[in-house]
């Protein structure tokens, strides 16, 4: 299938090796073969010429709902797969809150044979950590982890049962499985904006920031005693570092991440009910987001991902509470990421770890780097081109952007995933 | 994120009334200006006068309501417009149709004006950003957000006995957390230039970060509504009276109730206000509600005439002559 590429001229951006030059990459049998000078007898069947552009390694989002199989009416693995290397993804993790839930192998093998025909960024499946992600039953690890699933979670369907939760963390650890968490208290996390000043103006029940630190200290301690590989997603409290930062330096394996909502945005950007601004967990406040900046500057935070949650229109059309949370941010993801890097969130070499290489360690895939003999998953983007978020314009069949009408920067250009061209800008 | 003001039209006038916060002191006054002008009417022989003649109000109550319902629709009617009283929560919603769906067919009725009661917070913005541009929108209350007109009467009430706002001090009492006439009474408040506005109740019924909408928080009705000139009592859900915010009524009046001894903290003309309907020995003392301070069925009253104000201003016709009055 893949063929041999030339990408000439390109500023080849790997944060790993620290390489930033203008060069050529040499792409042979789904690998970089070279970079700088052709590799002996090397011919290249197609060439691309990146010169404005930037070459980095393809970003990959550690949440997707692909909504399919059960919800076809707000997106489909072909449309997102689509959208997702259209904005420079080369990897998905699907998560398994689709109907029937991600519980067993059989699903597993749909979405990936789904996902195959598809021609869009690779499909990697979250597998559910209890049957009907209910919180009572545990799935069948092995099994999962035979068909493909690259680590299991309940999302947030929180565990009440403490011991359901020790027994399901342990049997992870056992089956060899990656744990990832959203940890929340779910009695404290019933309501839909950060529980504060804007709260309370509007009237909209609140989600204290207690919520995800009761959780986080909750999970890491069952995370302790279990030995399991854990990961904390989506952390949206500058509180919920602290307690992950001690667990490390006492030598337990956790890594974490955040999403690039709550690192763009604060709740102070939130001043109506509008529908695209409710998320879970909830925007929080800006001193939060402070802290989730500079925990990614600091490597507190390893990875931040786009958690993509595409919803039809009906969705978001209800007064706020009422609303599905989550919003649609493939598209947009690129033009945040640069967005953060220009009010010096952090530098961009720090950002792409963060958004291709750590979650693809986190994942134990071996992507996220442009070095000799390392998989082709690149992607060449514009910095500087500007462009107008409107629903026409968004590739992901949800049409729910929170950046639904702004003005942003950055349009990815080619996208290849294993050595293969999945996405030619060009061509559009 | 979205910005402008959904309320005002091009011009800065009244095209909805969704929410006091956002308005300007100006529009304030002229609703109470125009409201005024109305208030006469109710003495007259022939309360009617030609306003909405040839207009169509429905009453879309998502939530049950007596008192507010009963009101605009005699303001509505006074106003000479068709009045269509929906009581949506027993109708369509039960059978599934989405409120998308449910205002399309109301616009397809050809209404002019919707008057929304929602139990969920930001239920009328969503309802005035969806429906056709002729029709305004009136909330009449969503969720813990906002109850517009109810604060309109209210300061109207205030404006009445004590004429001015520069100098006041008000308390609200009570379960502040869930109540959107206190965050509409709160705006109103500050808008017009109120300098000292307090809650008062225990923590579990006062919000997070309050303080942030200009006011003081108290924690004993004694602290609270020392030296103030206007009491404002809220009304307690019968739902929340024995849960995990409260232990009980009975507690609860103890330390909260309005009674006459403890009115007398309160500066010597102060007037006692509730929206309605109230729990007497719950959180008002009868004696109190039925006392020469009370201005209870003042309020009541007067929401006629506020809410015919407000009508009538987002129909276009707020530019209202005293001859408009005068003649009918």
């Amino acid at each position: 299938m893949s063929i041999a590429i030339k990408l000439s001229q390109g500023r080849v951006l790997d944060p790993a090796s620290d390489l930033d030059e203008i060069t050529d990459v040499y792409i042979q049998g789904g690998n970089i073969a070279a970079i700088g000078r052709a590799p002996r007898g090397f011919k290249a069947q197609r060439e691309y010429r990146l010169e404005g552009l930037i070459l980095t390694p393809g970003f990959v989002d550690l949440g997707c709902h692909l909504r399919e199989p059960g919800f076809e009416h707000k997106a489909t693995i072909a449309s997102e797969a689509r959208a997702a290397v259209r904005a420079g993804f080369t990897a998905l993790c699907c998560t398994p809150d689709t109907d029937p839930i991600l519980d067993n192998p059989s699903v597993v093998q749909h979405i990936q044979q789904r996902a195959m025909a598809a021609r869009g960024a690779q499909v990697l499946c979250l597998g559910a950590l209890t049957v009907g992600l209910k919180g009572e039953v545990l799935t069948e690890m092995h099994a999962l982890r035979a068909a493909g699933c690259v680590g299991v979670t309940n999302l947030d369907r929180t565990i009440m049962d403490t011991a359901v939760l020790k027994h399901a963390l342990a049997y992870a650890a056992s089956a060899g499985l990656t744990v990832f968490l959203h940890s929340e208290d779910y009695w404290l996390g019933r309501g839909h904006l950060h529980e504060g000043a804007t709260s309370t103006r509007l009237g909209v029940p609140g989600i204290p920031s207690a919520a995800e630190i009761i959780g986080v200290h909750r999970d890491l301690t069952l995370v302790a005693d279990t030995g399991v590989r854990a990961h904390f997603c989506r952390l949206s409290c500058g509180a919920s570092l602290p307690p992950i930062a001690a667990a490390r330096r006492a030598g337990i394996a956790v890594t974490a991440d955040t999403s690039i909502l709550n690192l763009l945005y604060s709740i102070d950007d939130i001043d109506d009910f509008d529908a695209n601004f409710h998320l879970r967990p909830p925007l929080r406040s800006h001193g939060d987001r402070r802290a989730l900046r500079a925990g990614v500057n600091k490597r507190a935070i390893d990875a931040f991902s786009a958690y993509h949650e595409p919803h039809d229109a009906d969705a978001k059309a209800a007064p706020f509470a009422l609303t599905e949370p989550g919003a649609s941010t493939l598209d947009t993801f690129l033009p945040a990421l640069l967005d953060l890097v220009a009010q010096n969130a952090f530098d961009l070499k720090t950002a792409l770890i963060a958004a291709s290489l750590a979650p693809n360690q986190i994942l134990g895939r071996a992507g996220g780097r442009i070095a000799v003999g390392a998989p082709a998953d690149l992607c060449a983007f514009d910095q500087n081109h500007s462009w107008r978020v409107a629903t026409a314009s968004l590739a992901s069949a949800g049409k729910n952007n929170p950046a639904l009408g702004s003005e942003v920067t950055g349009r990815n250009r080619l996208t290849l995933v294993g050595g293969t061209v999945m996405y030619d800008g060009w061509q559009e | 994120m979205r910005a402008g003001n959904l309320q005002l039209d091009t011009y800065g006038r009244l095209k909805h009334f969704l929410a006091i916060e956002g308005l300007s002191r100006s529009l304030l006054i002229q609703i109470l200006d125009n409201a005024e002008r109305f208030a006469p009417l109710g003495d007259r022989a022939v309360k009617k006068v030609p306003l909405l003649r040839g207009k169509t109000v429905a009453n879309l109550f998502f939530e049950p309501s007596t008192r507010t319902r009963t009101t605009f629709d005699l303001a509505a009617k006074r106003l000479s417009a068709d009045v269509l009283n929906l009581n949506i929560e027993a109708s369509s919603t039960k059978k599934g149709e989405s409120l998308a769906d449910t205002l399309r067919n109301l616009e397809a009725m050809q209404c002019d004006m919707f008057v929304v009661r929602h139990q969920t917070s930001g239920a009328a913005d969503f309802i005035a950003r969806q429906v056709a541009p002729h029709i305004s929108v009136i909330n009449g209350g969503d969720g813990r957000h906002e109850h517009p007109t109810q604060a309109m009467l209210d300061v109207f009430t205030i404006r009445r006995l004590k004429q001015r706002f520069d100098r006041l001090k008000v308390a609200i009492v009570g379960d502040v957390a869930h109540s959107r006439v206190a965050r509409s009474e709160i705006h109103a408040l500050r808008i017009l230039g109120v300098p000292e506005i307090r809650v008062v109740g225990p923590k579990t019924l006062i919000p997070p970060a309050i303080e942030a909408m200009g006011v003081q928080a108290f924690h004993t009705l004694e602290a609270g509504i020392k030296g103030v000139d206007v009491v404002m009592m809220l009304r307690l859900q019968q739902e929340r009276m024995q849960s995990a915010l409260l232990p009980s009524a009975h507690e609860y009046f103890r330390e909260y109730g309005l009674t006459p001894a403890r009115l007398k903290l309160a500066h010597k003309y102060a007037i006692v206000m509730h929206p309605g309907p109230i729990n007497r020995g719950v959180e008002i003392d009868s004696a109190v509600a039925d006392g020469v301070q009370s201005v209870i069925l003042q309020q009541v009253t007067y929401g006629i005439a506020v809410r015919m104000a407000v009508m009538a201003m987002v129909m276009g016709t707020q530019a209202l002559s005293g001859s408009d009055v005068d003649s009918h």
